[in-house]
């Protein structure tokens, strides 16, 4: 339990960080028109494939004879591509069809 | 020379983090699209470059390059095929693999560090922060991958809403086994990593279970929402490493989508409990079956051709079908048509029509209807009375009038598209087949009602030359 706390106490700038980007992140879309519903939730998928990271972090320090490690981070970095790549060039072909018509 | 670099690194991240701010504020406005989504992707590029040049775990910099790489490519040449060759009509479930690849890889993340965890402090007390950190991104990573598959799933139509009794509580047992292996794992101080491997396993379980008997109908609400987990996943490995443009990126997404998901309830005037709970699972006693006894009108191209040039107001609900058939732009093509004989044609589009929010704003977008022809509910309902023709085209349950007059409707409480109130309706279906609520609507017997049945873009197609010849 104290070890918890400890570590809440050591990372309470990144727990700043977390309240306030819980507001931030409802004030930003609160004022979303229906119609881009779809694209915004496809465009904050692309987004959180920010975990992608974190897999590389993990790959970075892997043992090079762990292969359950690199077989499973490798997997990670796969899939954590296909998140951002993916969800970027989705959202983008979805917007791209509302181009034409800037009024 | 390394903490230079340290400090390029924290500075690239700061860059991130504010793109990802400046991506979402954009994303929400119609003009400013395209270009927020490009900016999130451009921080996203600099963020990755940047730990890979830059990012240093205990003084050692980032290894086993050629697998980082290899990973990288692989991923790019996979998602960038799949989401350039999907379907407009496929839209939802791409978003939602996608989604699932997020979960997945934090889920990965957790079980790769926990392993590590163990061989570096093998026999240490587990009571600690970075253990509690991964857990959770291995809960929620897992669940939301797993939910999402099953999402993807159902809105291919490759699985089927499964509801057994007593789901409720099995779904709570399952839940809580999950927490509970988390709990024995930090409690007891594991000393091999195969708890996790278990902890992963019924978490995938749980995620199965979640998603299984909500109705397909839901599927929004419930991508959006495993949306914001992968978020809050993300956020957790920003937590374990300390990175900044991991907590914000994944943080944003999860208040960002919860709200979201929220929106989307509002839409279809139901509370988040009630989605998740499942009012559509209840098994509504209304309609069904009893289509025998009940009589309906057929009319041909040409009565419909006809009724439409001589109306004044013609207005067009779009729906899953007009999508299916993408049937978008020979719709476009008939408005036209009928624009210049006079008639005046509105778009009425429900919030919900489609698979997604939004999604028949985007079908109709492709094939250029301008903007100010689309109405949203709200705006277009008062003026039913006055509307001459309705044409239906593969909507089913968003003008369905058992969500205003049957309390024992498993739709009861939705808004609709009132068309019942305008002088003539005509519904472009394929069959009496009921729709993806799975229920009867009444509005097919009703005496102004007549059905007009074929695939929507054959049938558009051949009420474009009709109306033509008129």
């Amino acid at each position: 339990m104290e070890a918890i706390l400890d570590f809440i106490g050591t990372n309470m700038d990144m727990i700043y960080i977390v309240v306030l980007s819980i507001f931030l992140g409802v004030e930003v879309i609160s004022n979303v028109p229906a119609i881009l519903h779809t694209p915004l939730m496809s465009g904050a998928n692309a987004i959180h494939g920010v975990v992608i990271i974190g897999s590389i972090i993990v790959m970075g320090h892997a043992d090079t004879d762990n292969y359950l490690a690199l077989i499973l981070g490798f997997l990670a970095v796969v899939l954590g591509t296909l998140n951002v790549v993916g969800g970027f060039v989705v959202t983008d072909r979805m917007l791209e069809m509302f181009k034409k018509k800037d009024k | 020379m390394s903490f230079i670099q340290q400090h390029i690194l924290e500075i690239i991240y700061l860059i991130g983090s504010v793109t990802f701010v400046l991506g979402l504020k954009m994303l929400s406005k119609p003009n400013t699209a395209r270009r927020g989504n490009l900016i999130a992707a451009f921080g996203m590029t600099i963020a990755v470059v940047g730990t890979i040049l830059f990012h240093k775990q205990d003084g050692e910099p980032i290894g086993n390059l050629a697998w980082i790489f290899g990973g990288i490519a692989v991923g790019t040449i996979i998602g960038t095929l799949m989401a350039k060759r999907v379907k407009m009509t496929a839209m939802p479930q791409m978003v939602s693999f996608f989604n699932g690849m997020g979960g997945a890889c934090a889920a990965l993340i957790s079980m790769v560090e926990f392993d590590h965890y163990l061989a570096l402090h093998g026999g240490a007390s587990l009571m600690n922060g970075e253990i509690l950190t991964m857990l959770a991104g291995l809960l929620i990573g897992s669940v939301s991958f797993s939910g999402s598959m099953i999402a993807y799933g159902k809105l291919e139509g490759k699985i089927n809403d499964f509801i057994f009794p007593m789901q409720h509580i099995v779904n709570l047992l399952v839940f809580a086994a999950t927490v509970g292996v988390g709990v024995w794992i930090m409690v007891a101080g594991v000393e091999a990593s195969w708890p996790i491997y278990v902890m992963f396993a019924i978490a995938l379980f749980y995620g199965v279970l979640f998603v299984m008997p909500i109705g397909g109908a839901d599927m929004p609400v419930v991508i959006s929402l495993l949306n914001s987990f992968t978020g809050i996943a993300a956020a957790f490995g920003g937590f374990l490493y300390n990175n900044p443009v991991m907590l914000t990126g994944g943080i944003l997404v999860g208040s960002a989508g919860t709200i979201l998901t929220i929106l989307m309830c509002n839409a279809m005037n139901r509370s988040l409990t009630n989605v998740l709970i499942g009012a559509f699972s209840a098994k509504g006693g209304a309609g069904g079956g009893d289509t025998g006894d009940k009589t309906y009108r057929e009319a041909t191209a040409t009565d419909v051709a006809i009724m439409c040039s001589y109306a004044q107001q013609v207005v067009i609900v779009p729906g899953y079908g007009l999508a299916v058939a993408q049937a978008q732009h020979t719709v476009h093509e008939l408005e036209k048509v009928l624009t210049d004989k006079g008639v005046e044609v509105k778009y009425a589009v429900h919030p919900v029509a489609g698979r997604m929010p939004g999604h028949m704003n985007v079908l109709l977008a492709e094939a250029d209807v301008p903007y100010d022809k689309l109405y949203e509910m709200e705006e277009i309902n008062p003026s039913f009375p006055q509307t001459d023709v309705v044409l239906v085209i593969g909507a089913n349950d968003v003008v369905n009038p058992a969500a205003e007059n049957d309390p024992n409707s498993p739709i009861y409480g939705m808004p609709i598209l009132k068309v019942t109130e305008a002088k003539q309706t005509i519904v472009l279906k394929r069959s009496m087949r009921v729709g993806y609520a799975g229920i009867d609507n009444e509005l097919f017997y009703m005496p102004k009602t007549q059905m007009f049945f074929g695939d929507a873009k054959d049938s558009l197609q051949k009420l474009l030359e009709e109306v033509k010849a008129v």
